[in-house]
């Protein structure tokens, strides 16, 4: 027993804390799964279709199982066997969405360029990659279909013939009097986008390793996942490998964005394969092989209409998605446009809402989610709708949202769901204050008074996203087949350090940092004396993993509640330690203060270890676990401001300035928060200006590998101007809100308003994403005089 | 097979390698040097920069056997004497790094444009990096970083 006033440990939630995952990635001592090695590994190759459609008529393997080095090689019907279901697709949304078989490997018939045929097995990754050159594969080529829309024509070929059309579903969102709304409004727009199609460009590309230990039946699968412990339970249903027998590991995964939010063929086939040869199994893919193997995101056609006032004043919103889908649906392909399905109202208080979408089947790569998911889709087309509101009825942008904004928190929206709370005013007042906005539109006057070439923009996202996925109960209703909730665990260990259990899974974020500042600020730990574990079912036992901006809003909070329990715990002990009633005992940061004596949470913990002299009936040790289930999503809000610059002459933009105001309600580590920002900003303004994948008519992506396809550097960019607001979420004690998205969702919208808005004196307002200089010069070149 | 004598931080190496073998798997699979990694096939992304006799490569673009002779740093070599590399601290200073994918060829494409220009404007920073894609970032913090060690 000691008696310190308090310990002398400064507050770490809210602090700027340098990370402590960055010393071993700056040293290049990191755990990559493509470092791993084991004796007797193979390398597998896999082959791929070069055709969009094709009936798979003969594969002979022959050829490569002579080529010195194979190991073996597979064709899909050899190894068809191994499948004991579809690879796993976990949101259904209609009891009528066609949904298709999908084998690891296509056995009849190749639906996309890169849908794996065969599969090599050798020594080395180059024999592997050679080997793969000599499959003969007999391919009848069919007609296929890579446009989403054009894939719903009574005539288009049939991706699944079982089905009879392409549609994968239709699934609708009614609230209000939408038609009355409409038929009585005073101004309507209508407006149709094309969200293009990206691809994620997680900087490392995705792998997969598994050691066996054939006579336990047991496997070891190392992958580069945002999701071990989904990828564990599916996994185990694909391949029939009982989950007591398989353990999954992400150990260090370099970025993600959604496209590790999945569980795909090559680890069904490293794990499969591992057992049919008692030998470790290593696959990494190469860049262009990802290109055309890891999902893509986005792909959507979109027509928004709102139902307005003569004042701008907006009664009803109406949105009707086309969705490509892909070929096949990969873990939650048909549901990512559903995740944006509440939001096409935006931040603004709207009466009506119909939305409607239609997931479509098309010969491409499948979709699924990308930073953002569906949230990106709805908060753009909800904004250019806005600006194009303001433009028809000839007032500024500012003045028609600040007109529509919701102000009562909580506020339950005309879609269905509560928005926790938020202050739209102040994150624009503050946007528009530190942008200048005023000055802005002035010398943008001037400039198209003066005849100059080139056009200022100026363009607003005034957004608000639903995150921290997700409340068990809707994400039942909305039939997704599993839960929302996440699970943390504190073990305070007797020598005075703590081990945390995250089932939370990082791969970048900086979970290790932002939980040791959680736990060290609740439990009085030098924030260095606190341990993260994740990524590993064996270590974790619970688990929903990473995505969704869900890791703070849900996994912190459950931490949060798990240091409360410790806390209940200690104070048991330290009141039987200090003699005194437990409710005489003060906590504070650390130490339990009783009436003239302290005791540490420290030296409570090592008592608890030693079990010398517990209260009666008190299990030793001091360890707690929560699993939290969040009763609603968090909803961060905010308002960015693009300043774009057009050549007229050229129709290059230039991005001069990006101001970003976000309320990601309180914030555990700034340096982190204003990481995620810029990120996420980044990857939205090269949506809008850079990035597309682009499929021609025979189903070849065009933008097959880093040369084609346009991944931003250092140069695409200014410096971001960031600022937040805060309003704390009153759903969890912690205040959180989440992120991860939010810069990727509020940007695109943000630049784009900005071209059309340069443009739009010109008679312009609509340029495709992304603006690149060859479609604004083709739209100048039509309204030329 | 072909003879091919190198240094790597500073440590000599004598090697049989296939012609077709590229330095990056070299690095990785023959010498263990897995801080090198790999992020595309088409020279574009630059996670696998190292220092060749100074000056940053790629090297998933050249071959093993062109390395013949040449001393090359990677990432592992960069501390000295236990301390960290001022860049590997400034990086870390200014949360320069996410995933940390992309890192090891940031801090020696770093290295290398520090060596040639010791005080760099952002801009001239920018350029300098436009063989390196971070996708976390949105490369201000490294900017920084950098620029904190032109200082």
């Amino acid at each position: 027993m000691s008696a310190p006033a308090e310990l002398e440990i400064a507050p770490t939630i809210g602090a700027p804390v340098a990370r402590k995952e960055d010393k071993k990635l700056l040293q290049g001592q990191a755990q990559w799964v493509d470092n791993m090695e084991h004796p007797g590994m193979v390398f597998l190759g896999v082959v791929r279709s070069p055709y969009a459609h094709a009936r798979i008529k003969n594969v002979n393997v022959d050829p490569a199982l002579a080529h010195a080095g194979v190991v073996a090689a597979w064709s899909g019907a050899d190894i068809a066997d191994e499948w004991h279901a579809s690879l796993p697709c976990a949101w259904i949304p209609t009891e009528d969405t066609n949904a298709p078989e999908h084998k690891p490997i296509a056995v009849d018939k190749a639906r996309y360029v890169g849908d794996a045929v065969a599969v090599i097995a050798a020594t080395s990754r180059g024999t592997a990659e050679d080997a793969v050159e000599l499959v003969e594969v007999d391919y009848e080529e069919l007609p296929c279909v890579v446009d989403a829309v054009a894939a719903l024509s009574e005539d288009a070929p049939l991706v699944h013939d079982e089905f009879g059309t392409n549609r994968c579903y239709t699934w609708t969102l009614e609230a209000g009097e939408v038609d009355r709304l409409f038929a009585e409004a005073a101004v309507t727009v209508k407006e149709r986008y094309r969200q293009n199609r990206l691809i994620p460009n997680a900087i490392e590309p995705r792998a997969v390793f598994v050691i066996p230990v054939p006579a336990n039946g047991e496997f070891t699968l190392w992958s580069t996942t945002q999701v071990p412990h989904i990828a564990r339970v599916t996994l185990s249903g694909v391949t029939g490998v009982p989950e007591t027998k398989l353990r999954v590991i992400a150990p260090d995964v370099g970025g993600g964005f959604g496209s590790k939010l999945n569980v795909y063929a090559e680890e069904a086939l490293a794990l499969a394969i591992a057992r049919r040869l008692g030998r470790a199994v290593k696959w990494t893919e190469t860049r262009s092989e990802g290109y055309v193997s890891t999902i893509h995101g986005r792909d959507q056609i979109q027509e928004i209409e709102l139902a307005a006032t003569a004042e701008g004043k907006i009664t009803a919103v109406r949105t009707r998605l086309t969705v490509g889908m892909g070929a096949y649906l990969q873990l939650v392909t048909p549901g990512i446009p559903l995740l944006g399905a509440w939001l096409y109202g935006g931040c603004y208080d709207v009466a009506g809402y119909s939305f409607e979408c239609t997931g479509v089947f098309t010969n491409t790569v499948p979709t699924d989610a990308y930073r953002g998911a569906g949230r990106p889709e709805a908060t753009y087309a909800i904004e250019r709708a806005v600006d194009a509101l303001a433009r028809e009825i000839g007032k500024d942008p500012v003045e028609v949202r600040r007109l529509n904004f919701i102000r009562e928190f909580p506020a339950p929206i005309a879609s269905g769901l509560t928005i926790d709370s938020g202050d739209y005013d102040a994150s624009l007042d503050l946007a528009l204050e530190k942008v200048g906005y005023d000055d802005l539109r002035g010398e943008q006057r001037s400039r198209r008074a003066a005849g100059d070439s080139k056009r200022l923009g100026i363009g607003l996202s005034t957004y608000v996203e639903m995150c921290g996925l997700a409340p068990s109960a809707i994400l039942g209703a909305i039939r997704y087949s599993a839960g929302g909730w996440e699970a943390a665990t504190i073990r305070c260990l007797p020598a005075g350090t703590a081990q945390v259990l995250s089932g939370a899974t990082p791969h970048g974020q900086g979970h290790e940092t932002a939980w040791s500042q959680i736990v060290a600020d609740r439990l009085g730990y030098e924030f260095d004396e606190v341990e993260v574990l994740h990524g590993d079912t064996a270590v974790i036992p619970l688990g929903m993993d990473t995505y969704g901006s869900r890791s703070l809003a849900v996994g912190g909070v459950a931490l949060y509640h798990a240091a409360d329990r410790i806390i209940e715990k200690a104070r048991k002990i330290a009141a039987h330690i200090l003699e005194v009633d437990e409710t005489a005992v003060d906590y504070s940061r650390g130490v339990f203060h009783g009436p003239g004596a302290s005791v540490t949470l420290k030296e409570v913990a090592f008592a608890a270890w030693t079990a010398h002299n517990l209260p009666e009936g008190l299990e030793p040790g001091l360890e707690a676990t929560f699993v939290y289930d969040p009763p609603n999503f968090s909803w961060p809000s905010g308002a960015h401001v693009a300043i774009v610059e057009i050549d007229t002459e050229t129709g290059a933009v230039e991005l001069l300035r990006y101001i970003a105001v976000d309320d990601v309600g309180t914030v555990i580590n700034p340096t982190i928060v204003e990481g995620q920002i810029h990120g996420g900003i980044a990857q939205g303004v090269a949506q809008a200006l850079y990035e597309d994948a682009i499929y021609d008519d025979d189903g070849n992506l065009l933008t097959s590998n880093m040369l084609t396809y346009l991944v931003p550097s250092a140069t695409e960019f200014p410096r971001w101007e960031l600022y937040r607001t805060e309003t704390p979420s009153p759903t969890n004690p912690l205040g959180v809100k989440g992120v991860g998205e939010t810069g990727a969702i509020a940007a695109p919208a943000a630049v784009m308003n900005a071209v059309v808005d340069a443009l739009s004196d010109d008679g312009i307002t609509e340029i495709t994403m992304p603006a690149t200089p060859e479609r604004i010069w083709r739209a100048l070149e039509e309204v030329r005089p | 097979m072909r003879s091919v004598s190198f240094t790597v931080n500073g440590v000599a190496h004598e090697l049989e390698l296939e012609p077709r073998e590229l330095l990056v798997y070299v690095l990785r699979e023959r010498l263990g040097l897995t801080g090198t990694v790999v992020g595309c096939d088409t020279s574009s992304c630059g996670a696998c920069t190292v220092l060749l006799d100074g000056e940053s490569v790629k090297a998933c673009t050249i071959l093993g056997v062109q390395a013949d002779g040449a001393a090359i740093t990677t990432i592992e070599g960069l501390a000295e004497n236990g301390s960290l590399h001022p860049l590997q601290e400034l990086f870390h200073e200014h949360h320069a790094l996410q995933c940390g994918y992309c890192t090891s060829g940031m801090v020696l494409a770093a290295v290398s444009l520090l060596a040639e220009n010791p005080s760099p404007t952002s801009d001239e920073i920018r350029h300098a990096l436009e063989g390196n894609i971070c996708r976390c970032t949105g490369y201000q913090n490294i900017v920084d970083a950098i620029e904190a060690a032109a200082r």
